[in-house]
This record gives structure tokens, sequence and C-alpha cells, in this order.
């Protein structure tokens, strides 16, 4: 009995000092290599010679840093190791609670965010910047929801989602520019042109899979982006398509004159007015979005999306016309780039090819991917990381109290971006929501 | 026997009358006719023909690489065979070249089902949405191709509750109803293969063909199996085609036994026929050296293979 207890200390105090060395072997060897990148910084002196300035303070910053994070993490992985050896089954049940909680919160706070960004800043034209970002954050969300359809239900990996969203952004610029079409009319416009060109290209390649089918699509998009820019005399080429005509509230433009928003509800002339309808727009936007999936998921074809995410094989021995049903979630995943394209043209009053390459795409599927394949919230919070972190990043003022005054957060984003995915492959290679809700339950029919 | 065997090949072929002991069905509802499936040089299938009698439990069995799978898969529009025909005959008088259907409308509008030698469930779907997604087409057709089911209509959801009682009996017959809510995916093996013969029996097939629906069971689930094909047959008047090489399964519940080997139908009859054909005997244990070239010949391997 005495001799377990010795050795179960022995135990613990060996984990200990196991966890301490490695921590200073991370340690090690951050110095070893901030030695020549990190403790001299070259300046260019008063004449023609570099200074060299050296920075062991922050050598010793990082060294200390690196050991502290490894022995917090050490820790911590010792203690959930301790902790998943005593079972804990209620774990799962504890997290889908969660995000049942969450779902509602986050829906409240999108609802109310003009009036709690005015509460906060103390007026509703200094509430601008949050209101911009609500925007542009709900935006993401809603392309995210829509390339969740394709990639997260169906399966198939589309690595030019953006070529969607560019026609449904061209197809609003070019209708109201030459045929003076308003938005209300082009929004559905839009989408369909979008979908369109989903059948278009999902005809030839979707009897291709997995990684032959990612390169593509991948391709299209870049096709897309090409002809913008090539076809001048269509698309204005890389100069883009300028005065594009702003939203109006059904048909009573933002003005500040007689027969503006303003003046028909009896309100101050604000051009904060505009924006916060561009809010509740894209926000109305994306939740239909997600009201068509979640409806979906539980519809036959939704049900077939995912069966063929599955087993393609099997779904065809059920009689399932697999061409079709893949056709069907492309065109309705592009439909919605194509809505949320429009409202980008709109909003921005200004297309250029420019905001159509790669990089979109590639955030747009790191934020479903980081979601969790299929999940809603999963991929509403990953939009809110992934396109809000960036901008927190912005206003981290301390952080050049710590590194000095030259220290701008932003040239590290793409840096925390690589930290973040890595973290999430590690410690949730599913995603944030990897736990999929079935779309029906026996016991709840009953 | 062989010669009886021999007749009634030559009786598929000429389509003459049946003889009595091992001739082929009468109202035959799948007629496989002079089937061959060459892959490169490599002939997998070479001039089978077999009718599958309706209403009956036909076994398809051979040794490992007989072709089976093959067939399965010309019969099931995975494969279009290089040469031959495969026509289904429906009770209501329909006839469907299976081999020029596009894949999904062999079990669609022929109505053959089919599982797999691997199983092929939806693993991260669970139970009862697996038997859901077989009924795919009547769903379809309630949900308005979707516009209906996304204004929620009612027409819909009754369709989907129907659905739901119908998958409900399904799992209620394998035993399953507890895991209904439960990933298919987590299911044990013989829980997975039930489940399988259920989700394709939920597409109301005429047919079905299983391709070893015992492997991977012990002998109770064995046994249980046995119960729940004769229930399919006998209740659901489904015609069952098994690939299988468990014989206590094959001799039990086959009505009619088609044996393959290297691509050729080396006999065909009732299971106590094919239980003493010498050269079925002579295909699963081999024979001495001294009469290899005899036997080969008897067979007609001799010159088309080896």
């Amino acid at each position: 009995m005495a001799g377990t207890a010795t050795m179960a200390r022995t135990g613990a105090g060996g984990e200990a000092a196991a966890i301490v060395k490695d921590a200073l072997l991370h340690a090690l060897v951050t110095l070893g290599l901030s030695i020549p990148i990190v403790s001299y910084r070259t300046d260019a002196g008063q004449g023609t010679g570099l200074v060299l300035t050296s920075r062991w303070g922050e050598v010793a910053i990082l060294c200390a840093a690196v050991f502290g994070l490894r022995l917090a993490q050490q820790l911590f992985l010792a203690g959930r190791s301790r902790h998943r050896a005593k079972a804990d089954p209620s774990a799962p049940a504890a997290v889908s609670r969660a995000s049942a909680l969450i779902a509602p919160f986050t829906l409240g706070i999108a609802l109310t965010l003009p009036a709690l960004a005015a509460l906060a800043t103390g007026g509703l034209s200094e509430s601008r910047y949050w209101i911009d970002l609500g925007i542009l954050i709900l935006t993401y969300v809603m392309l995210g929801w829509g390339l969740n359809i394709v990639v997260g239900l169906a399966g198939l990996l589309d690595l030019g989602y953006v070529a969607f969203y560019a026609v449904g952004a061209y197809s609003y610029a070019l209708l109201s520019t030459v045929f003076g079409l308003s938005f209300w009319i082009c929004l559905p416009l839009a989408g369909l042109f979008a979908a369109a060109f989903g059948v278009l290209l999902g005809f030839p390649v979707l009897r291709l899979r997995g990684d032959y089918l990612a390169i593509v699509t991948l391709a299209f998009g870049e096709i897309i982006r090409l002809v913008l820019i090539n076809w001048v005399d269509f698309s204005g080429g890389a100069a883009g398509l300028s005065s594009i005509p702003r939203a109006s509230f059904f048909g009573i433009p933002f003005t500040a004159g007689e027969g503006g928003f303003a003046a028909t509800f009896g309100l101050d002339f604000n051009p904060m007015h505009r924006v916060v309808f561009l809010y509740y727009l894209i926000l109305a936007l994306a939740l239909i979005t997600n009201l068509v999936t979640l409806r979906m998921r539980r519809l036959p074809l939704g049900r077939a999306w995912e069966a063929l995410r599955e087993d393609e094989i099997a779904c065809r021995s059920l009689g399932i016309n697999t061409t079709m049903t893949k056709l069907t979630a492309f065109a309705l995943g592009a439909m919605f780039a194509g809505f949320a394209g429009s409202f980008f043209a709109v909003r921005q009053g200004f297309v250029s090819p420019e905001s159509f390459n790669f990089l979109e795409s590639a955030i747009i599927l790191a934020i479903v991917v980081l979601g969790g394949m299929g999940s809603q919230i999963g991929v509403a919070i990953a939009a809110i990381a992934m396109v809000g972190g960036p901008e927190l990043l912005r206003n981290l003022g301390f952080l050049k109290a710590v590194f000095g005054e030259h220290f701008d957060p932003n040239e590290y984003r793409l840096l925390l971006f690589g930290l973040a995915m890595v973290a999430m492959m590690v410690f949730r290679p599913r995603g944030l929501i990897a736990e999929r809700e079935p779309s029906v339950r026996l016991g709840a029919a009953r | 026997m062989s010669l009886a065997t021999a007749a009634g090949r030559l009786a598929i072929v000429e389509g003459g009358p049946p003889p009595a002991a091992s001739g082929p069905p009468d109202d035959p509802i799948l007629i496989v006719d002079h089937l061959t499936m060459r892959f490169g040089g490599l002939t997998a299938v070479n001039d089978l023909s077999f009718k599958v009698g309706r209403g009956d439990i036909t076994a398809l069995i051979g040794p490992n690489g007989a072709g089976k799978t093959t067939v399965f898969n010309c019969i099931t529009g995975f494969y279009k065979p290089s040469e031959g025909m495969i026509r289904l005959c429906q009770a209501g008088g329909e006839t469907y070249l299976l081999e020029r259907l596009p894949g999904h409308d062999v079990n669609r509008i022929a109505r053959v089902a089919r599982t797999f030698q691997n199983i092929r469930l939806f693993p991260r779907m669970t139970v009862l949405e697996n038997l859901l997604v077989a009924m795919h087409k009547p769903l379809m057709q309630a949900s308005g191709f979707s516009l209906a089911g996304i204004l929620g209509l009612a027409g819909y959801r009754n369709a989907q509750a129907a659905a739901i009682e119908k998958a409900r009996a399904w799992l209620d017959r394998i035993d399953l109803t507890a895991r209904a809510d439960d990933d298919a995916g987590d299911l044990p093996y013989g829980d997975q293969r039930r489940l399988e013969i259920a989700r394709a029996m939920c597409t109301d097939p005429v047919l079905l063909c299983l391709d070893e629906p015992a492997a991977g069971l012990n002998p109770k689930e064995s046994s249980e199996l046995n119960r729940l094909l004769r229930q399919i047959r006998d209740e659901h008047g489904t015609t069952v085609l098994l690939i299988e090489h468990d014989m206590s399964v094959v001799m039990q519940i086959s009505d009619r036994i088609v044996v393959l080997d290297y691509g050729l139908k080396i006999a065909d009859g009732t299971p106590d026929a094919i239980r003493t054909d010498t050269r079925v005997i002579a295909a699963y244990l081999g024979v001495d050296d001294s009469e290899v070239e005899a036997v080969e010949a008897e067979v007609g391997l001799t010159g088309t293979q080896a």
C-alpha cells in the first residue's frame, strides 16, 4: 500500500521533471534559432553603412515565452489525459448542449448588433466601424454556409467557389449599369446566373472525384477571373466596373433631400441608415441561406447529398441519380454565392477582378473546414474567427508595448492563421463542431 | 448428372422445354443470356447463361475468382457487359434490358436491389437515415423535387411519416429499433450486414442480389440470416439471388444453385444435385494430376483459358 503510494508520487514527480526538461529543450532550440534571426537587427546608419542593433531582450522574451507556452501545453495535455483516463461519457452531451446555446446567443447578437454598437460607441456614426465589420463577417458567413452545401453536405471539394461569387457581383454590376435594373430584380437574377454557371461547370466535371474535382474547380475559378481581366469590352478589364447604383430601401433612396429615406420616415438624415440597412440585408440573406440548408438536410435531396458524401456507389445501387444530385448541390451552393456576390457589388459600388482571387476561395473553404464540415453554427463561429480575428489583431495596441513601436500585428496575420490551422488539426481534426445532428430521429417521430 | 446439366444448358440456349430435375425455371424473373465480360485480355465471365425463377432463392457459388461478383456487377448496372443480354421480367409483364439501363435506373426503374461484399452503409448517418435514403424515389416525388418540401407542405410530412413507419417495420424485423438513432458505422458487423439488407429491401425490389451476406457471421447469425431471407421471399415476394461461400446457408435456403468456375458455368440445379456433381467437387476440391486434362476438357477450359 505504502509502496504504491510512493511509486505514484515518484511517477508524478518524474512526469513533472520530464515536462520541465522538455520545455527547457524547446527554449534552447528557440535560443539557437533566434540568435541568427532575432538577436541583431541591421539598420541603415547615418552614412552608407549598416548599424547593428542588439536585441537580446527580445530573444530572452521569446525563449521565456516558448518555455512558458510549452510548459502550459504539456501540463494541459497531461491533465487532460489523466482526465480522459477517468472516462467522461457526458462530454459529448455537454458539447452539444453548449452548441445548442451558442446558436440563439449568436443570432441575438447578430440581430441587435447595430443597436449594441451604437450604444457602446456612443452614437450611430461612431459605430460605423463595427457595423461594417459585421457586414464583412456576415458576407463570409453566408459564403461559408453556401459552400457548406457543396463541401460539407455533398462532399464535393470545390476550390473555385469564388467564381460564382464573381458571377453574382458582375451580374448585378452589369445589369444595373447597362440595363438600369434595380437591385431587387438583379438579386434573383444574379443567383440564377451563378446557379447556371454552377450547372455549366458541373455537367462535365462532376464525374470526377476528390482531388481531380478540386483541381478542375480551381482552374474554373481562375478562368472566370482571367476572363474578367481580359475581356475589357465586357467587364471593364482589370480596372473593374465603378459607379454601380447603391441599394435603395425597396425603392426609396438613401439620400438627404426630398423623397429620401430619412425624409420619408421623418428621421434626421444620416449616411449610416444605408449601412444599417445593408447590415440587415446581408443578415437576412445569410439567414435565408441557413434556413434553406437546414430544411434541405431534412428533405430526401439533402439526405441524398450526405449519402453521396458517405458512399457514392451505395447511392447508385439505391437508385439515386448521382450526377443530378451532385448538380443540384453545386447549383444551390453557386446560387447563394451569386446572392452574396450581388450584395458585395451593391455594397462596394465597385467591382474588379482583384476581389475574386484564389485567396478568397481558400478563406471560404478554410471557414467551412475549420467550422466542421456540415455544421452550420461551426461555420458561423469559424467565419467570425477567420474574418474578425485579423481585425481584432489590428486593435491590440498593447502588443506594441511588448514588441516595440514598430510592431505591426497585421504583418503576422498569415502566421497566426497557420498556427490556428495547426492547432485545429491537432485538437479538433474534424472541425470546431464535429458532432453531426441526425436529420430525423425515430424517438421524435413517435 | 452432368448429362442432365448439359441438357439444361442447351435448353436455355434454345429456349426449349425444361428437363424434369434440374431444368431452368418455368417463370424466370431474370434471364442472363450469353453474358461475357472482358477486362482487357482477361475474360472474367465467359458466355454465361442462366435463369432465376420468380420467387426462388437462387445461389451463385464458385471458388474465389470465379467471376461471381462480376456477374453481380453486370446485373446491377455497375459494369457494362462486353457481350450478352440480361433481361428482367417483372410480374406485370414489363421487360427491361438491364445492360442498357444507366446504373441508377437498374434500381429505380427495373427495381433490382443489391448489397455489397464489403459493406457499403453510410457510416456517418444514423441507421434510420440509411433506410430513408433508400426510399429516395417516393420521398422525392412527395417533396415535389424539394420545392414543396422547402415550404413544408403537409403532403411531404405525411410521406415522410409513412417512410419512417416502413423503416421502423424493417428495424423491428432486423432487431435494430433500439439503435435507430445511432450512426450506422458504430454498429457491430453482423448488425451492419442485416441493416444493408434492410436498406436494399426499402427500395421495394423485385429482385434482391446479395453479395456474400453471411461473410463474417457466426453460426447463430447465419441461421438468423436464413430466416430473414426466407421471410423476404415469402412475405414480400421478392426473388433472391445470392453469392455465398457458406455452404450451410447455401444448401439450406437455396431453391436452385448455379456454379461458376473461371467465368464458366459448370453446373446449374437443385442443391441435392449440386452436392453430388463431380465437376463441382473437382472445382472446389481439385482432382488428381492424372485427371486434370480430362476434367479440363470436360469443363471446356482448354483453349479458352490458362
